[in-house]
């Protein structure tokens, strides 16, 4: 037993639907939308799929309603909830279920109408939290400010994410957010919860993924330039904020080495980094967590504009899920944008020469925290 | 208007009944696992820490300091801004509170606070905190 899905499968589709402000549109219809690209890309018809990996809140039981709605029986159903990582989580389910022929064409995909149809992500139950009412961004919002209280960490350094997202976002034609956003602008941003601002919080969208993948052996016969899965893990550490054991290490310290070694490379070796930046914070987190910089230099590390175009480390390369998108939940848009980078196909954000990307999901209250490492063929 | 019957007891209940009987009681209890010492909250059946089943109910010091905190910003008229935070008990274990006594704008990391009773009528009873006479810890 190798322990390892290295090299085992690639995306052989992508496909986004439209998004943003998509009125009159179900999650599913969205979700179908999106396959529909996906497979028009890999150049196989949706019927071919036959392992199927999904989670579409706010159903109960979402994974027998896309397959419904797609006309599918799948030889493979897999729907585990770990929130918006759910989807980096499926690329090791996936794999392995391909690599073990248990079926041949896999499909990772969400949706929802979020903005649209005015639905806020609830979150789980915390029965312990409830009494005080918590919002989702609340917990996020302690996490900021215990991290600047540990590290000196600024609202500056907060607002520079926001900035760099945004600087991606005007080179990405279809992101919402694609105005001009200065330094000083973000600072001004009205304040949500202490000290986390309107800017420093991701958006509400409309939006579907579909991502195609098939056994490694089997990539060539399709028409797009494959890109392959070449680590992956997924780790938690709490499911409720004031159980997480230090607020200002997630469990991407975990789960990134582990990614990192089953790639066999290390953050130098990373031609991109996609961070799920549901908040600001969370990007200097996982920037630590996942060994670009120390803990606690996350903020330096992200100052004078070194995240976006042009600087140190390209992040999130679509404009993020501040900038670009976020419907309720991003992880599939992570694994789309870093599949777009690796086929050359990002065209005027495009890094250029870039043959591995690091993904990275997160989902509930920094609870859950899913590493993978992708490449192009010369990374085998 | 007839009387509804009263719930029969419960011969054996489990933790978390346990734990809101003794608030609803007046008494903010929590745990300590007798194998590996750990003090435990929220209620659990299994040492989270070690995984014993041996664990015992010990009464809460109610002592704790303020480990993250933040203000929901709202208008006046929809109540003002309000206090969320994180406590860290003096026993070791953290749970979510807000700091009650005090403007919202005036609650800091590290501000030492002890525990009160909260939740009126029938609402399940809850933990909120107050600053501690003798400021800082």
């Amino acid at each position: 037993m190798s322990g390892s899905i290295r090299g085992k499968a690639a995306i052989v589709g992508v496909g986004l639907s439209d998004f943003g402000e998509v009125p009159g549109w179900s999650h599913f219809e969205l979700m179908a939308q999106a396959v529909e690209r996906a497979c028009a890309d890999a150049g196989i018809t949706s019927k071919d799929i036959d392992g199927l990996f999904s989670m579409i809140t706010p159903a109960n039981m979402p994974i027998s309603m896309t397959a419904e709605y797609l006309g599918l029986q799948p030889k493979v159903l897999e729907g585990s909830m770990l929130g918006g990582s759910s989807f980096v989580n499926y690329l090791s389910w996936a794999a392995l279920a391909l690599d073990a022929g248990l079926c041949e064409i896999a499909l990772i995909t969400y949706g929802s109408n979020a903005r649209s149809s005015k639905r806020r992500p609830g979150g789980d139950p915390v029965p312990y939290e409830a009494p005080y009412a918590p919002r989702l961004v609340d917990g996020y919002a302690m996490a900021a400010a215990r991290h600047m209280h540990q590290y000196g960490t600024t609202r500056e350094h907060l607002a520079e994410v926001a900035v760099a997202a945004r600087a991606w976002a005007q080179r990405n034609p279809k992101a919402m957010m694609r105005d001009p956003l200065s330094l000083e602008d973000a600072l001004k941003s009205r304040m949500i919860a202490d000290p986390l601002t309107l800017l420093d919080c991701c958006l509400i969208s409309d939006g579907a993924g579909a991502i195609i993948l098939t056994r490694a052996d089997r990539a060539k016969d399709f028409p797009t330039k494959p890109v392959y899965v070449l680590g992956a893990a997924a780790e938690h550490s709490h499911m409720q904020i004031a159980q997480m054991p230090d607020l200002t290490v997630t469990a991407a310290a975990r789960s990134g080495p582990r990614a990192f070694a089953m790639a066999g490379m290390t953050p130098a070796d990373m031609g991109l980094a996609m961070l799920y930046d549901a908040f600001t914070i969370n990007t200097i987190l996982f920037l630590e967590d996942l060994g670009f910089c120390q803990k606690g230099e996350g903020g330096p590390f992200v100052a004078n504009g070194a995240i976006a175009p042009g600087g140190r480390l390209a992040v999130n390369t679509n404009g993020g899920g501040l900038s670009c998108l976020h419907p309720g939940m991003y992880g599939v848009f992570l694994i789309a944008e870093a599949a777009t980078q690796l086929r050359g196909e990002a065209g005027e954000r495009q890094i250029k020469g870039a043959k591995t990307a690091l993904v990275h999901g997160n989902g509930g209250s920094l609870s859950t925290q899913v590493t993978a490492i992708l490449g192009t063929a010369e990374t085998l | 208007m007839a009387d509804k019957p009263a719930p029969a007891p419960i011969a054996h209940p489990g933790p978390d009944y346990i734990y809101q009987a003794a608030l609803a009681a007046g008494t903010f209890q929590i745990q300590r696992c007798d194998a590996c010492a750990s003090h435990i909250f929220y209620p659990r059946h299994l040492c989270p820490v070690c995984g014993s089943a041996k664990i015992s109910w010990v009464a809460a010091s109610g002592d704790g300091t303020v480990y993250s905190t933040t203000m929901i910003r709202q208008r006046p008229e929809a109540g003002g801004n309000k206090n969320i935070c994180i406590v860290e008990l003096a026993e070791g274990p953290r749970l979510m509170s807000r700091i009650e006594g005090v403007a919202a704008e005036e609650v800091t990391i590290g501000m030492a606070v002890s525990a009160e009773i909260a939740g009126s009528g029938d609402e399940p009873k809850f933990i909120v905190f107050r600053p501690r006479a003798g400021g800082q810890s």
